[in-house]
């Protein structure tokens, strides 16, 4: 199929704004027609509430819509990415079911993936489901739940099979959160936020055709929302920038905004705060300091790099050009560059970096990065990891030998803790 | 405009240097040319500039030259990294040719270079001295005039290609002055009287160094007289800028080289490079490799469409810190992944490990640039607010 010309498209989604954007709808309501319409996801495939549109195409639509100041599908959380699963595995009815209430904000996604047990090794976890009629009983813990205490639904990974290796026992389910069964806990972490939340299910019940994927095949739909999460990782240093302009849709937007990302506001500690840094150096008077200056001058330029090495990576598909490695780093660079600027920070507030909350530099921010970024080589992926995923796939580094593939998982050693 | 992204052109015309520096001058030539009488190797270098034109790529086609800017010269260097290539290219076509398009007036340019561009001269810029680095600042080197003569007393060190250069670039300050004002750049003949070349032992033998005594040496004024100091900075900026690609060319060469290796070679059996310790090793080096190349072609770019002063700078002084940086770590994460092979004069890595620190502090220290890049971003900070 031929793709209209960028600038037929920029008059329709002109023309179309022209007649339906309304900052007076209510929230749900102006999603609908974004849902309905196909100009909320035009990336999206015609028949699933999109287009069909390239990227590029995409950019022209967005760019539009920025333009005309028009407020976007639902996109905050983890919710873009159960819709990224279920569009790619999910079965007709479920995708009828689930998408549009998803885009319009309605349902809040979690994702019920890592455990006390397997966090690097995902495919270690020992969460049971086991099915009873046309019901799947579910049993295990879940931790490292982002937003579980106001979800809907939780992305849930389970083991079915227990005789087969790690990877083939495990089924993806969509986990309606509000029944009995399931009990979510907040878990406070070291920087005193509690943003994340334990999930206990006992006996919890999915039915039947809420499977995604094939029974046994959990691993490979899994997969997708990894892959979707890493692309979401560098995004995240944006989040939390709040909507300006008047109307209802504006006002609910901001409500909602307040609520999804509530969980999300040290994110931008987590990834070191660097916009700070010079301005701490400066009130610390510190900024002359050569050996300050070194730190800073690190985090500084890694920051830029860093982003100048994304850019790069946006360039070369805007090109069509097929995409370099520079595409695979962006977790690690931001890393990197975390630490670099916690350094930074230290070294620019000097004594005042024993203090935190009020009485430390920039209202607590310094503290709170400096407490925060540990985090950032771990959520998602740890840094260990992320090498190892550099490694073998970019640079077609051997994969390491493992004990734990070709046995029956029940055979494979665990922790003691998991059952 | 293209921001970090090459054109299709730019992308063929990277092939065609990579597949002529791969073909026509591989490491090998680097062992033979640092070790050969000339240091270099003088086919290579005529067919540089008459056959393929890439000692002009960047000058104006009115000199002779090719007319294309800092990104395809920045391919030129990169590719030319990759092999260690053993010439006069970085002293000639970069820093003397910059030297003379900055700061030398247009009967100066019509006369030098056009043969410049061709590679039928060898050009060296001679700023730093003993001791001191690569800005105005630090110049002792005097010029006096009389009888309308310039004459140049002092010592230059640190001088690229300086026992082959034909065409030297010398700067000196008016008698008694101090600081970076008052600073002239004069054009001084190989062979001229009171000109001694003296050939320095050098850490990396691919890149010959001198040192320079002139005493008396009759010297022309390049440009007008005390103003030196910003076409020096202009030059500087666009040679960290270029010197920048060619380490990341290093870097990558390198990387390649131990990747391979680490595919090849076993122990306790099993291939290296599926330890953990390795791909580690080799993953971080690609993170910095890859940083480092955004920050050079991004330089490049901003170079490249005549940037303010204020962001070309910005842009050199990241690209030339992230490089050095870059091509040192992979420089000795070469080696140890190799282990005792890495530490023979047979292996290639030592010439690339070599190059590297030469590289780090030619044009001033990764921490030198720094500091720099910290007092740019905040002045523009501070104008901003």
């Amino acid at each position: 199929m031929n793709e209209p010309a960028a600038e037929q498209v920029r008059e329709e989604v002109r023309a179309w704004l022209a007649e339906h954007w309304d900052p007076d709808l209510s929230l749900t309501e102006w999603r609908r027609r974004l849902v309905s319409s196909g100009w909320g996801c035009p990336t999206w495939p015609a028949e699933w509430f999109g287009k069909g549109f390239s990227e590029a195409l995409g950019e022209v639509v967005q760019a539009e819509f920025r333009r005309a100041g028009a407020v976007g599908v639902a996109s905050s959380g983890v919710r873009m990415l159960a819709a990224a699963t279920l569009l790619e595995h999910g079965s007709e009815a479920q995708k009828a079911a689930l998408l549009p209430r998803i885009l319009t904000g309605e349902d809040t996604w979690c994702q019920l993936f890592s455990e006390p047990g397997s966090g690097s090794d995902l495919a270690g976890l020992t969460t049971r489901a086991q099915l009873d009629g046309d019901t799947w009983i579910v049993n295990g813990q879940k931790v490292w739940t982002t937003s579980a205490h106001h979800a809907q639904y939780g992305m849930l990974l389970a083991r079915t099979d227990w005789d087969v290796p790690k990877h083939r026992g495990l089924s993806f389910f969509v986990l309606e959160i509000e029944q009995p069964g399931v009990e979510v806990r907040p878990l406070r972490q070291m920087n005193g936020h509690a943003s994340f939340n334990e999930v206990f299910m006992t006996d919890a019940r999915v039915p039947r055709d809420m499977l995604v994927g094939k029974q046994g095949g959990g691993w490979q739909v899994a997969l997708t929302t990894l892959a979707h999460e890493r692309r979401q990782a560098d995004g995240m240093r944006n989040w939390g920038r709040a909507e300006r302009g008047e109307g209802r849709v504006y006002r609910e937007l901001r409500e909602e905004q307040a609520r999804v990302m509530e969980p999300y506001k040290w994110y931008p500690q987590r990834a070191g705060r660097v916009d700070l840094i010079l301005p701490v150096a400066r009130t610390s008077g510190r900024l002359a300091d050569p050996v300050v200056r070194q730190e800073i001058g690190r985090a500084l330029m890694l920051e830029r790099a860093s982003q100048w090495t994304a850019r790069r990576a946006r360039a070369a598909r805007e090109l069509g050009q097929p995409p370099g490695p520079e595409g695979s780093l962006g977790k690690l660079a931001a890393s990197v560059v975390a630490r670099a600027a916690a350094r930074a920070h230290a070294a620019a507030a000097g004594p005042d970096a024993l203090l935190a909350g009020p009485d430390a530099p920039a209202e607590g921010m310094v503290a709170e990065v400096l407490l925060s970024v540990p985090a950032i080589s771990i959520a998602g992926g740890t840094d260990q990891i992320q090498r190892n995923i550099i490694a073998e796939r970019v640079l077609g580094l051997p994969k390491e030998p493992r004990d734990d593939v070709d046995v029956p998982f029940r055979d494979v050693r665990r922790n003691p803790s998991s059952v | 405009m293209s921001q970090l992204g090459f054109s299709d052109e730019q992308r063929q015309f990277r092939d065609f240097v990579a597949r002529f520096f791969r073909e026509q001058s591989p490491v090998t030539r680097a062992r033979e040319s640092m070790s050969s009488e000339a240091g270099y190797d003088p086919e290579l270098w005529r067919r540089l500039g008459g056959e393929l034109g890439l000692t002009g790529v960047h000058v104006p086609e009115a000199y002779g030259g090719q007319g294309f800017g800092a990104v395809e010269l920045g391919i030129v260097l990169e590719e030319m990294g990759r092999v260690v290539y053993c010439g006069p290219y970085f002293g000639s076509a970069v820093l003397a040719t910059y030297a003379l398009l900055e700061g030398a007036t247009a009967a100066q340019q019509e006369r030098w270079l056009p043969p410049l561009a061709a590679a039928d001269i060898i050009g060296s810029l001679a700023l730093a001295e003993p001791g001191g680095g690569w800005e105005a600042g630090i110049v002792q080197a005097s010029a006096r005039k009389s009888a309308g003569r310039w004459r140049l007393e002092g010592t230059k060190s640190y001088v690229l290609d300086g026992r082959t250069a034909d065409l030297f670039i010398i700067a000196a300050r008016e008698p008694g002055s101090a600081g970076p004002q008052a600073v002239s750049l004069f054009a001084v003949q190989a062979g001229a009287p009171g000109l001694e070349v003296e050939p320095l032992q050098t850490v990396d033998a691919t890149r010959p160094l001198s040192r320079l005594r002139l005493s008396g040496v009759d010297a022309e004024l390049l440009g007008e007289p005390g103003a030196a100091e910003p076409v020096l900075r202009r030059v500087l900026d666009r040679a960290a800028v270029a010197l920048a690609s060619e380490m990341v060319g290093g870097a990558q060469a390198l990387l390649d080289s131990a990747v391979s290796y680490a595919k090849l070679r076993v122990q306790f059996g099993r291939l290296i490079g599926s330890f953990q310790a390795i791909k580690h090793k080799c993953a971080d080096m690609l993170l910095a490799v890859e940083l480092a190349k955004s920050a050079a072609y991004g330089a490049a770019e901003a170079a490249a469409r005549e940037a303010s002063v204020d962001e070309l700078r910005e842009a050199a002084a990241l690209a030339k810190a992230l490089g050095a940086e870059a091509f040192l770590q992979a420089a000795a994460d070469t080696i140890q992944i190799h282990g005792g092979s890495g530490f023979t004069w047979e292996n290639d890595t030592h010439l690339y490990f070599k190059r590297a620190r030469g590289s780090e502090v030619l044009l001033g220290t990764p921490a030198a640039f720094r500091d720099r890049f910290v007092e740019y971003v905040s002045a523009r900070e501070v104008a901003h607010e």
